[in-house]
C-alpha cells in the first residue's frame, strides 16, 4: 500500500484531457461487446493452468483407468478392438463437456463477485453478452478437447486431418449447447454449491445414460428410452461413428460396437444428430437471454 | 479545495444533468423511496446524505436504469431512464459500494473490457486510459491482476474505469465506504480535480458528514424522502444555533437544571451533555454562573452537518442507523425473497 501510495505522490501534472465520446448502439457495436465477452473467457482460460489440468482428470480416469481395467472382462465381446478405443469418443465429449460446465459456472462466480453487474450496465444488449459468453466457454472447452485429441495414437485412433477436424467441429457444438445449458441455469441459480450441485445432478446422469461407455443396441426398454431422450447421446454417437470411420477393423466389430442410434428402427444420420444438439443449444441459449432480460 | 459558487453553476448549466420528479420504489408493501424530487445542475457535486436504508442506494439504482421505479420521472443527462435506458447508460460512469472488477484480470485489461463494452473509439482508447489511470495513481500497475491489489486500490481503479467513456455523471455509491483516510482524501482530490478538468457532474452518497461538507449541494434523505437540500454552508447557517457540550458529575441532574435554569433541552450525547443555544460564547459564563451544579468542562462549536442532521431527523446519523436497522433487514428480506425481480 505504502509503495502505491508514493506513487500517487510523485504522480505527474494530469495532460490536456483526453475526451471520449460513447456512440449509440449499433450492431457493430454489440459484436464488439460480443467479441470482447468472448475473449475473457480465453484470458481467463490461458491464465488458469491449474484449470486445464485438473479437468483432464476425470476423462483421463476414465480413458485409461477404466478403459484398461475392463478390457479383461469385455475382450470376448469387442472384437478384437481395444475397450480404450470403444470409449474414446464418449471420452472426447465428457472432456469438452466439463470444461463448458465450468465455463457457466463463471457466470455464477461473476455475479457473487460483482462483475456481472458491470456488463449488465453496458449500453449494450444482454443477448450479446450471453451469446460471447456462450461462444467463449465453446471455444475454450473445444480447446481442452483438443487436448484429449492428441492422445487418439495412445488409443490406436489414426491423426486424420478430416478426422481431427470433424471431432473440432463436433466438440465445438456439444461446447456450445453445454455453455447454454449452463448459463440457462445460472441465470436462475445464484449460489455456486446448488450450481455445482445442480449441475452435477444433470450431466452425471446425461453422461453415463449417453452411451459414451456402452453400445446403444440391445438395451434393456428403459434405458433404451432414457438413451433416446438423452440430449448427450446425440452428441456421442455421431462422434464415434466419425472415429470408427477411420478405424481398420472387422464389420462385426463394427456392427457390434457402433450400432448407431435408432428411431423405432430408423437409423438416424450424424447430420441430424448434430441437428438436434444444435437445435437444443440455441434454444437454451434463447431461454437464458430471456431470463438475463427479464432480471433487473 | 476550490469549489464553483452556486451562481456560477447556474451560468454553466443550460440543462439539468439530473431531474428527478416525485420518483417512487417499493419492494411489496415496503416503500423504499417515497416520492423525491429534485435537479441536479451540470457541473455540480450532489450528494446524497443519510443513514443506511434510507433510501439512497435504492435512488441512485434508479437513477442508473438498474432499478425500474414505481413511479414518477427522472431524466438524467437529458434521456429518460426508464425509456431511453441506453442513452442514459451511455452517458453515465457508476462506482459501486461493491467492488465490480474482474480480480482475474489486469487492471489494463478491466478498463480496455470496459472500453469494448461501451464502444469507445478504439484509437483513443490507450490515451484515455493512461490519463485515468494517472490520475488515480494506479498507471505503474497496470499489468498487474486485480486480485492483489488492496481495497484503496481497487475503488480507485474502479474510479478510473467508471470515467474510461467520459461520461457526463459520474455515479458514486459510497466510494469512501471501509477506506483509510489515505485513500478517502486521495478519492475527494480526484474529485475536485474532475470537476475542474472534465465537464462532469457528479452524484455520490454518503453518510460521512465531514464529506457531505465538500459537496456543492446536498439533500438529507430519511426513510425514503428527502427532508433537506441545500448548500452545506446553507443547511448550518439554518440551525442557527451553536452546539454546546458539557461534562459534569451528574448528567441527569445536568439536564434537569438546563430545563430549569434556561429552558433548554439537552441530551447526553457521545459521553457529554449537549445541547444548542444561539451565541455559545456568552452564554458560557450565564451557565457556570447559573447552572447550581459543578462543570468539568465545556466546549463550544459552530453547527457541523451532524447538527443539521439532528435538528431535521431528531436523531444523530449514527442512532439513526441503529433505529433503522429493522427497516432495514425487512427491505433486506424483501429483496433477497425475489421482490426485486
Amino acid at each position: 500500500m505504502s509503495a502505491t501510495e508514493a506513487t500517487v505522490v510523485t504522480r505527474p501534472a494530469p495532460p490536456e484531457v483526453v475526451r471520449v465520446r460513447v456512440p449509440p448502439r449499433s450492431f457493430r457495436s454489440e459484436l464488439r461487446a460480443m467479441k470482447i465477452v468472448w475473449q475473457r473467457e480465453l484470458i481467463r482460460f490461458k491464465s488458469d493452468r491449474m484449470r486445464i489440468a485438473t479437468a483432464l482428470v476425470q476423462p483421463l480416469l476414465f480413458l485409461f483407468v477404466l478403459g484398461s481395467g475392463l478390457q479383461q472382462l469385455s475382450s470376448a465381446s469387442t472384437h478384437g478392438v481395444d475397450l480404450k478405443t470403444f470409449i474414446y469418443p464418449g471420452i472426447l465429449c465428457i472432456a469438452v463437456m466439463f470444461t463448458a460446465m465450468f465455463s457457466a459456472a463463471s457466470i455464477v462466480w461473476d455475479r457473487e463477485f460483482g462483475f456481472l453487474r458491470e456488463m449488465m450496465v453496458a449500453p449494450v444488449r444482454r443477448s450479446s453478452i450471453v451469446i460471447g459468453k456462450c461462444l467463449g466457454g465453446a471455444t475454450v472447452a473445444s480447446f481442452q478437447g483438443v487436448i484429449l485429441l492428441a492422445l487418439a495414437g495412445a488409443v490406436h485412433v489414426p491423426y486424420d486431418p478430416l478426422l481431427i477436424l470433424g471431432v473440432f467441429g463436433l466438440q465445438l457444438l456439444l461446447a456450445f449447447s453445454i455453455t447454454a445449458f449452463g448459463v440457462m441455469v445460472a441465470a436462475r441459480i445464484k449460489q455456486m454449491q446448488s450450481f455445482m450441485g445442480v449441475m452435477q445432478m444433470i450431466v452425471m446422469p446425461m453422461f453415463f445414460i449417453s452411451g459414451a461407455l456402452f453400445p446403444v443396441a440391445n438395451l434393456p426398454g428403459w434405458l433404451a428410452v432414457l438413451n433416446r431422450i438423452d440430449p448427450l447421446t446425440y452428441a456421442v454417437d455421431p462422434m464415434r461413428r466419425l472415429v470408427f470411420n477411420h478405424l481398420d477393423i472387422s464389420a462385426a466389430a463394427r456392427k457390434a460396437l457402433d450400432p448407431g442410434v435408432t428411431w423405432w428402427g430408423w437409423h438416424v444420420p450424424a447430420l441430424l444428430e448434430a441437428g438436434v444438439v444444435l437445435a437444443l443449444g440455441l434454444v437454451m441459449l434463447a431461454i437464458a437471454i430471456w431470463e438475463f432480460n427479464a432480471s433487473e | 479545495m476550490a469549489r464553483t459558487t452556486a451562481p456560477e453553476i447556474a451560468t454553466r448549466s443550460a440543462t439539468a444533468a439530473i431531474e428527478v420528479r416525485d420518483l417512487k420504489k417499493s419492494f411489496g408493501e415496503i416503500e423504499a423511496v417515497r416520492g423525491v424530487s429534485f435537479e441536479v445542475a451540470a457541473g455540480e457535486v450532489f450528494g446524497f446524505l443519510g443513514p443506511n436504508g434510507a433510501g439512497k442506494t435504492t435512488t441512485i439504482n434508479m437513477l442508473c436504469t438498474l432499478a425500474k421505479p414505481t413511479g414518477g420521472s427522472a431524466l438524467v443527462a437529458g434521456h429518460d431512464v426508464v425509456s431511453e435506458r441506453d442513452d442514459v447508460r451511455r452517458h453515465i460512469g457508476l462506482v459501486f459500494q461493491e467492488t465490480t472488477l474482474d480480480g482475474y484480470l489486469t487492471a489494463e485489461q478491466n478498463l480496455r473490457l470496459h472500453a469494448e463494452l461501451y464502444g469507445v473509439e478504439s484509437a483513443l482508447v490507450p490515451a484515455r486510459m493512461r490519463q485515468v489511470l494517472e490520475m488515480v495513481g494506479l498507471w505503474e500497475r497496470r499489468g498487474t491482476p486485480v486480485l492483489t491489489f488492496s481495497g484503496g486500490m481497487r475503488r480507485r481503479l474502479e474510479i478510473a474505469r467508471g470515467l474510461m467513456h467520459s461520461p457526463r455523471v459520474l455515479f458514486l455509491d459510497e466510494p469512501t465506504l471501509g477506506l483509510d483516510p489515505q485513500t478517502r482524501s486521495s478519492i475527494w482530490r480526484y474529485i475536485s480535480e474532475l470537476q475542474q478538468t472534465e465537464e462532469i457532474t457528479i452524484f455520490m452518497t454518503t453518510h460521512y458528514m465531514d464529506e457531505a461538507e465538500l459537496c456543492d449541494r446536498i439533500a438529507i434523505m430519511d426513510h425514503g424522502e428527502i427532508v433537506v437540500l441545500d448548500t452545506p454552508a446553507a443547511l448550518k447557517a439554518r440551525v442557527g444555533a451553536d452546539r454546546v457540550r458539557i461534562q459534569t458529575d451528574d448528567d441527569e441532574a445536568a439536564i434537569e437544571a438546563l430545563a430549569e435554569g434556561f429552558d433548554l433541552e439537552g441530551r447526553v450525547s457521545e459521553g457529554a451533555v449537549t445541547f444548542f443555544v444561539t451565541s455559545g460564547e456568552e452564554f458560557v459564563p450565564r451557565l457556570f454562573a447559573e447552572l447550581g451544579l459543578p462543570i468539568k468542562s465545556v466546549s463550544v462549536s459552530r453547527p457541523t452537518l451532524d447538527d443539521v442532521f439532528m435538528s431535521h431527523t431528531g436523531t444523530t446519523i449514527r442512532d439513526a442507523e441503529e433505529s433503522s436497522a429493522t427497516h432495514r433487514s425487512k427491505v433486506m428480506m424483501q429483496v433477497m425473497t425475489g421482490g426485486r425481480r
